[in-house]
Order: C-alpha cells, then sequence, then structure tokens
C-alpha cells in the first residue's frame, strides 16, 4: 500500500463513520435532518476521493472518464428531478424506483468485474461479482414491478401469474445453476454470466407479480436490503471498505424493517414473501360470522361528539390518503385543540405502502410529530378516549384479530373498540383487504360515515365551526 | 486471501452495527429512514469510478454509462427526497426549536 492507497482507504472509513452517525441521528426527529446531511456529506466525500484517486493514478481511456462523467451528470439531474416533483402519498413508488436503478448499477458494476477484467477473475471475484450481479438483478425487475402495482399502473396490477411456485422454483434454479457454471467456467463468463444476469432478472419478475399490493411495505423493505448486500457484494469484489461498509448498514436497515412490518401484519416473512393472503386465508374466512346492524351517523352529530370530547384519537389509514384528506384530518384536529380537546393520532405500522408512510403524510399536514403516536403507546389510552375517528382504516382496527380462526386472527391492531364512542368514515361498506368483515362495525358504540373520507371530513369541519361560533 | 478475510470481517461488524442503529430509529421516520439507506447504497458510484479507471472495451463503456447514469440518480435523489421529508417534520412546541439561529427562518413559514 502506498501513502494515497491509504489515504484514500481511510476516507472510505470515515465516510463509512458518517453513514453511521447520519442513521444514528434519525432515532429523532429532532436530529434526523441533520443526520441525512452528515450522510449525504460522507457520500460526497467518498466520491471526491474516488475521482482524486482516478486521476492521481491515471486511467486507461479518457472516453471511458467522458461517459462517467456525462452519466454522474445525467442521473443527478434525473434524480433531483424526480425528488422534487414527487407527491408524498406516491413516496412508496419514488423510493421503489430509486431501488431500482440502484439495484441496476450494482448489477452492472459487478457485471463489469466479471467480463472485462484482464485475463480470468479470480474465484473469489467470480462468486462475489456473481453474486452482487443475481441479487442487484433481482432487486432491479422486482422494484420495478413494485413501482408499477404502487403506481396503480393497470398493467402491472392486473398481472396474474398462474402456478407462481413453479415459475419461482425454476428462475431461483436456473439463476442458481448458471451462478454456478460461471464459478467453474470463467472461460465461458460471457455466456454464464449474461445467463445469470438474464435468469435473476426473470426470477425479480416472477418473484414480486403474486405478491399483493398490502404487502408492498414488506416487499419494498426486502428489496431495499437486496440492494444494500448486491452493493457490500460488489465492495468484496473490488476489495473496498466504502461499498462493504454502506451495503451491510443498507442491508440490515432492508432486513429489520422487513421484520418489523411482516410482524406488524402478522403473517411470518416467508409467507409473504412466498406470495398471497389468497389461497388459505379465503378457505378459512368462513368464520366471518360478523353480522348485525351498523349503525349511521350524520356529520352534525359528530361535530357535537368531538367538540364537547375531552380526548379524541384518530385513527388514519390509507383511505385517508387516497382520498388526500389529510389535510382536513389535521384542520379539524387545530379547531378541536382550539377548544381545549386533546388531539392524538393512532399510527399502525402499516397505514399506508411502506414503513412509516402516514407519519409522512400528516407532517406535510403539519401535524405536529408529538401527536403522531405508535400502536403500543396508544393503545393504553383508548379507553380513555370520549371518541376515536377512523378514517380510512380498516383490518387494523378489527377486534376479531383477538381470537384464533379469522384471517386477520394474532394481527396487532389498534384497540379503537374500547373507547367510548367510535366513529368510522368509510367510503362504502366494501370489506378490507384481508376479505374480511370489521366487527368494530357492528359494534353499539360505533357509529358509521359512509361517503367520501374528504367529503366526510369538510362536513364534519364545517358543522364543527357552527358549533363553535 | 488475507483482504478478503478482513473484508468479510467488515461486511458482519457493520451489518451489526446497521441492526443496531436502525433498531432506534421510532417508526415516525421510518419512511425517511427507507429512503435515506436507500441512498447510502448509491456508494456503488465509487465502485463505477474505480472500475472506470481500467475500462478500455465498449462494453465496459457501455456498463460504466449507465451504472453511472442510474447510481448517481439512485444518491443524489434519494438524498433530496428525504431531507424534503425530513424537513417537514415539525415539533408542536416551535419556540423550544427556533433557539438555534438556524431554525428561525423554518419557524418563520
Amino acid at each position: 500500500m502506498n501513502a494515497l492507497d491509504i489515504i484514500t482507504w481511510f476516507v472510505y472509513l470515515l465516510s463509512a463513520v458518517m453513514f453511521v452517525m447520519g442513521l444514528h441521528f434519525m432515532n429523532s426527529p429532532k436530529t434526523a435532518r441533520m443526520g441525512n446531511r452528515v450522510s449525504a456529506v460522507g457520500m460526497v466525500i467518498a466520491v471526491a476521493m474516488a475521482f482524486i484517486h482516478l486521476f492521481a493514478t491515471g486511467f486507461t481511456s479518457s472516453m471511458a472518464i467522458i461517459l462517467l462523467v456525462a452519466g454522474i451528470l445525467i442521473g443527478a439531474l434525473a434524480g433531483v428531478y424526480s425528488a422534487e416533483k414527487v407527491k408524498m402519498t406516491d413516496m412508496p413508488q419514488l423510493v421503489s424506483i430509486f431501488n431500482t436503478v440502484g439495484g441496476g448499477a450494482a448489477a452492472l458494476v459487478a457485471l463489469n468485474d466479471i467480463l472485462t477484467s484482464e485475463g480470468s477473475p479470480t474465484l473469489v471475484v467470480l462468486i462475489t461479482a456473481g453474486l452482487g450481479v443475481v441479487i442487484g438483478s433481482i432487486t432491479f425487475t422486482g422494484s420495478l414491478v413494485a413501482a408499477g402495482k404502487l403506481q396503480g399502473i393497470g398493467l402491472v396490477k392486473n398481472l396474474k401469474l398462474p402456478a407462481k411456485a413453479v415459475w419461482n422454483v425454476a428462475f431461483a434454479l436456473l439463476t442458481v445453476i448458471s451462478l454456478v457454471m460461471l464459478c467453474l467456467n470463467p472461460e465461458r463468463r460471457m455466456l454464464w454470466a449474461l445467463l445469470t444476469a438474464l435468469f435473476a432478472l426473470g426470477y425479480g419478475l416472477v418473484f414480486v407479480i403474486p405478491i399483493g399490493g398490502a404487502d408492498m411495505p414488506v416487499v419494498i423493505s426486502v428489496l431495499n436490503a437486496c440492494t444494500g448486500t448486491a452493493v457490500a457484494m460488489n465492495g468484496l469484489a473490488i476489495d473496498n471498505v466504502a461499498l462493504i461498509v454502506a451495503g451491510a448498514l443498507v442491508g440490515a436497515a432492508g432486513a429489520t424493517l422487513s421484520v418489523l412490518m411482516a410482524e406488524a401484519m402478522n403473517r411470518p416473512l416467508l409467507s409473504v414473501l412466498a406470495g398471497g393472503f389468497g389461497g388459505s386465508s379465503s378457505a378459512d374466512a368462513q368464520d366471518q360470522g360478523a353480522q348485525g346492524t351498523m349503525r349511521e351517523t350524520t356529520p352534525d352529530d359528530v361535530a357535537v361528539q368531538l367538540v364537547y370530547a375531552d380526548k379524541v384519537i384518530f385513527v388514519p389509514g390509507f383511505g385517508l390518503a387516497q382520498a388526500q384528506a389529510q389535510r382536513e384530518l389535521a384542520d379539524l384536529g387545530e379547531l378541536l385543540k382550539g377548544r381545549g380537546v386533546e388531539v392524538s393520532y393512532a399510527i399502525h405500522p402499516v397505514a399506508g405502502r411502506m414503513p412509516g408512510h402516514m407519519n409522512v403524510l400528516l407532517a406535510e399536514a403539519n401535524v405536529p410529530y408529538e401527536e403522531l403516536v405508535d400502536l403500543d403507546e396508544i393503545n393504553p389510552q383508548f379507553p380513555s378516549a370520549n371518541v376515536s375517528l377512523v378514517v380510512g382504516a380498516n383490518d387494523v382496527t378489527n377486534p376479531a384479530a383477538r381470537r384464533p380462526g379469522t384471517a386477520v386472527s394474532g394481527m396487532p391492531i389498534l384497540d379503537v373498540d374500547k373507547s367510548q364512542n367510535v366513529v368510522v368514515l368509510k367510503r362504502g361498506r366494501g370489506k378490507g383487504y384481508a376479505g374480511i368483515e370489521n366487527e368494530l362495525y357492528f359494534n353499539p358504540n360505533t357509529q358509521m360515515l359512509f361517503n367520501d373520507a374528504k367529503a366526510s371530513l369538510q362536513a364534519i369541519i364545517a358543522a364543527v365551526k357552527e358549533l363553535i361560533a | 486471501m488475507n483482504s478478503l478475510v478482513i473484508a468479510i470481517t467488515l461486511f458482519i461488524l457493520a451489518l451489526l452495527i446497521g441492526v443496531e442503529v436502525i433498531g432506534k430509529v421510532p417508526a415516525t421516520l421510518h419512511t425517511p429512514l427507507m429512503s435515506g439507506a436507500n441512498s447510502i447504497h448509491g456508494i456503488v458510484i465509487v465502485g463505477v469510478v474505480i472500475i472506470a479507471a481500467e475500462a478500455h472495451s465498449p462494453l465496459s463503456y457501455v456498463l460504466i454509462f449507465l451504472a453511472a447514469i442510474l447510481g448517481t440518480m439512485n444518491v443524489v435523489g434519494g438524498y433530496v427526497v428525504t431531507d424534503r421529508m425530513l424537513e417537514m417534520f415539525k415539533s408542536s412546541k416551535p419556540d423550544k426549536d427556533a433557539k438555534a439561529s438556524k431554525d428561525d427562518e423554518e419557524a418563520g413559514k
């Protein structure tokens, strides 16, 4: 190692430390923004060092460098443009797209390591870069399909995969076989590397296509972990500390969030990934004897209950985001707080389409983060709430989850039914994602207000204003 | 061989640090966390710069050009959008936060 290599190593180490610190600062909303910036500065330092090293040690072809810089400029413009334009409700799609391109980049770098090295690559490079190609390619197509599903692109959303298990096993096997062949026959690496990439791309498709839209929080997390791992594999192949550490950090982040999400949905991670709430649950959904009458109410009546309450808990679900009614809910909260009512928001971990999505949507509507309360913290508070206002949330409030034998059994739920009064704003009488009736709706202390969430909230706000005036 | 052993050690230790650090992030921030972590894996751009030094065939030119576009989009877009999200997270006690002069401007709007 010469002096430059040693300096380079420590600069990469510095940026790796900054990534860790950046993630550490994410442990509080107060410091999170600074954390993100620390992490970004770490990134700038790492890339700058790579360029310094490049120009100090020289390069083979100016063409490659021109293309490199041109690519970076184009990518930066595309990144800023999409990041500035995106609506907060569309955040899961954008994160998926960024994951797509990240996985693609990792696969391309790994492919380059295998295909264009002088002479035959070592077995270590073949294995690590080969894994980089596999994982990066899976993420590329997988995240692309996930983004398409989240965006609600009809073509992608309605894709069906008959005999999904057969396809999955077939593509997984083909990918593994190609990878093994690549390692055994480095002299024919062009063929086997491209086949490996091709089959892995195919596997990404058949892996995500059968997974339902509401399972996306888990899928996005898993794919994020995959990209991180692919990058770390690249780091092993080219022996670079920054790539190894950063990749491992992202892999750990993705894996941790995947497990958290799967737990919050009460489903083993593997069963989510195996695809589909489908078969088994619809069979045992026979138990759903939740019958009775739903009690309907009016906006004026809801307004009276809210204004004269001491404590109100809002329970927002993805229906709120679909109706784009976050701001109305926040406005109603402000009005009530002005009257001295204690208002908090109960946030279920899977409210939204990616981990923590609902928090971002409400933050955008200027709800202070102290009022956004996690499941574990809010549940003991429901009995003391005069009114719980459920807006566009369904399965996560179903008391049926507490007893065995239903499609939602064991799922951690918000104990909305324990509050003194429950008002549910709901578009129609349809069922939730789990495909079963919500027993909450038939409780004697529950009232239903059927309409679009935005329209309902506007009507309630108008009624509240009239009452106060 | 020796460097591979060290590299794998680094990988495992970094995984453990990752799990430890991520576990402390509150659910409120899981979306920015994910998009922030997402931009971190754009570090692959460093790998692109490194392989560009030895590139000499048309195939690698194409690979490098595409990887540079994708990787940079990942990094830059990821950080910008994460910053956009975190900017929105505000406390209900603006007075306390406003004590730092750099926050004054934000508290104003």
